[in-house]
């Protein structure tokens, strides 16, 4: 059994066999794999005695549950108004540059993923970005930066 | 400058002497139908936006005949310029809880779910862990109630009761059609109060202060007060309560920068409005009514780009179920586009107007329909920023 198999086991024996526990499950495999690949997808589908085709339909619904491959750290970086307003686009072309990637896309060593986000409820704090499940409020381009080194030293 | 707004203190307030948990314990002591007629007596209505009467709510899914009901905490806060739920549930969840088993005992449920949006996974773990006590606390004053955490995936569309219901059910978050409405079928088809996260909260402060003290707040149409989320041109941006039906001028002469332009009232789906309009508009069900978001813009601002910037936003959030939403997001964004650039005539903005008319009468839900409100008043009222 791979290991991927064996998380889903885990998880959908942890959340129960129905189709509403069809959200934690797909979330669980996005915290540890980062997306959801095909082989999950399938797996997720047999365990859970669902179609492939619904399965898919829910994954790729919602912006979160990734279904293309993905950093083992994903930045997402606040657009909407107000950060915009404070300045958003500064804080994606310093990350960009820093990293050499643009928006959407992984860098090589597969540590990040740079990704823009709508409204991510701190518009008194702008801007904002989460890196994986963590907000960080008040940026600047240099606070960015820094916050971004820790995790590339912890990603080693 | 004049103080002239006044400033409450109902959600987050604490009282060390009476928990949320002994509020709780207290109010179901009471007959149910008494605490709908508080409720319904306080006149509170929903804070999520929509504002329905919760007794009424409440009061439609008690009547229901089922064995199993539930209570749902929409925690899927995502209008833009919107912050206040999360505040809520980092200081004061307690209170939330208390609210939901309040309901519970009301309508005759015994689970509540509270949907937090997947932007605020970091609040989970601190919450789980104070429900968890919450719930003990329950079982030992023996309140057949529990509440569990379920978590969203990042869609704007899932704050929709409707598709939140979907989302929980492990589908993708496409807004039922209605009715029937929650009160008789909503989770798993069953008889439903979802209410806001803020809304419950009051709940239970009624319960606890009396509805009195809540209906002395506000206007006949706005009773009581209500968490706003102020952001952009203001040096003191944050979180207010604030009492309903205040005019705009004031709250502009208190977090105005001194040079407001407009002010994005009910978030990206709600109405922009002017300065020349500051002093006869009200903030309340009688004029504006808002979740909260109030976004101000002064006149550095260009409200092309805000409004750009709106259209962007739905253009992505949009469920794409139903024709007039999916394209007519899509069409409303190019329009603005072309007629900038020049390519189309600036008469070619009537035809978007009329487009949002359509958009109104036919799209399944509140998302599609209401995006009218901010392409509307921005063209009204900013017609010259749009075109050059």
């Amino acid at each position: 059994m791979s290991t991927t198999e064996e998380l889903i086991k885990d998880l959908v024996e942890k959340n129960g066999k129905t189709r509403n526990s069809l959200m934690p499950v797909l979330q669980g495999i996005v915290q540890s794999e980062h997306y959801l690949s095909e082989e999950a997808l399938l797996c997720v589908a047999r365990e859970l005695d669902l179609s492939a085709a619904d399965v898919y339909g829910t994954a790729s619904f919602y912006t979160f549950l990734d279904t293309v491959p993905r950093g083992k750290n994903v930045i997402r970086v606040c657009k909407t108004i107000t950060c915009h307003m404070k300045g958003k686009d500064d804080i994606i072309n310093a990350i960009s540059n820093a990293l050499k990637v643009k928006v959407g896309e992984t860098t090589h060593d597969k540590k990040f993923t740079l990704l823009t986000a709508n409204c991510l409820g701190w518009c008194h704090k702008g801007p904002v970005m989460l890196v994986n499940d963590e907000i960080y409020p008040d940026l600047t381009p240099q606070k960015a930066l820094e916050i971004i080194e820790e995790y590339a030293k912890d990603a080693k | 400058m004049e103080n002239n707004l006044k400033k409450v203190d109902i959600i987050f307030e604490s009282d060390e002497k009476i928990s949320p948990l002994a509020i709780l314990e207290k109010t179901q002591k009471r007959p149910a139908d008494d605490i709908i007629l508080d409720l319904i007596d306080s006149g509170l209505k929903g804070r999520g936006g929509a504002g329905f009467p919760t007794g009424l709510k409440w009061k439609f899914t008690r009547n229901e005949d089922s064995d199993v009901k539930y209570v749902i905490c929409n925690a899927d806060e995502g209008e833009p310029g919107t912050f206040k739920d999360r505040e809520i549930i980092d200081r004061v969840p307690e209170k939330i809880f208390a609210g939901m088993a309040i309901c519970g005992y009301v309508i005759g449920a015994k689970e509540g779910y509270i949907y937090v949006r997947g932007e605020y996974n970091f609040l989970l773990k601190g919450l789980q862990k104070k429900l968890e006590a919450f719930n003990q606390g329950m079982k030992k004053l023996n309140i057949d109630f529990t509440i569990a955490l379920k978590s969203g995936s990042g869609a704007y569309v899932c704050g929709e009761e409707s598709a939140l219901f979907e989302s929980m059910e492990g589908k993708r978050g496409e807004p039922r059609n209605k009715p029937p409405y929650p009160t008789v079928a909503g989770y798993n088809s069953k008889p439903t109060v979802i209410n806001n996260v803020e809304t419950l909260v009051y709940t239970t402060m009624i319960c606890h202060m009396g509805p009195e003290k809540f209906k002395a707040l506000g206007t006949t149409d706005s009773r009581g007060s209500k968490v706003f989320s102020v952001s952009g041109d203001t040096p003191i941006s944050g979180i207010y309560e604030l009492e309903l039906g205040m005019p705009l001028n004031e709250f502009v002469n208190e977090f105005g920068d001194g040079d407001t332009k407009a002010i994005q009232v009910g978030g990206a789906s709600g109405h922009c409005v002017p300065r020349k309009k500051f002093n006869d508009t009200i903030i309340g069900f009688e004029g504006i009514p808002t979740g909260g978001s109030m976004m101000i813009f002064n006149s550095s601002r260009s409200m092309y780009n805000v409004l750009h910037d709106y259209l962007e936003f739905f253009t992505e959030e949009s469920c794409g179920q139903c024709t007039p939403c999916r394209v007519g997001c899509q069409q409303l964004l190019k329009g603005i586009e072309a007629v900038k650039r020049g390519e189309r005539p600036p008469a070619y903005l009537d035809d978007l107007k009329k487009l949002t008319a359509t958009m109104k009468i036919a799209a399944k839900c509140g998302l599609g329909q209401s995006v009218g409100n901010p392409f509307n008043s921005i063209i009204d009222n900013f017609r010259e920023e749009i075109i050059y």
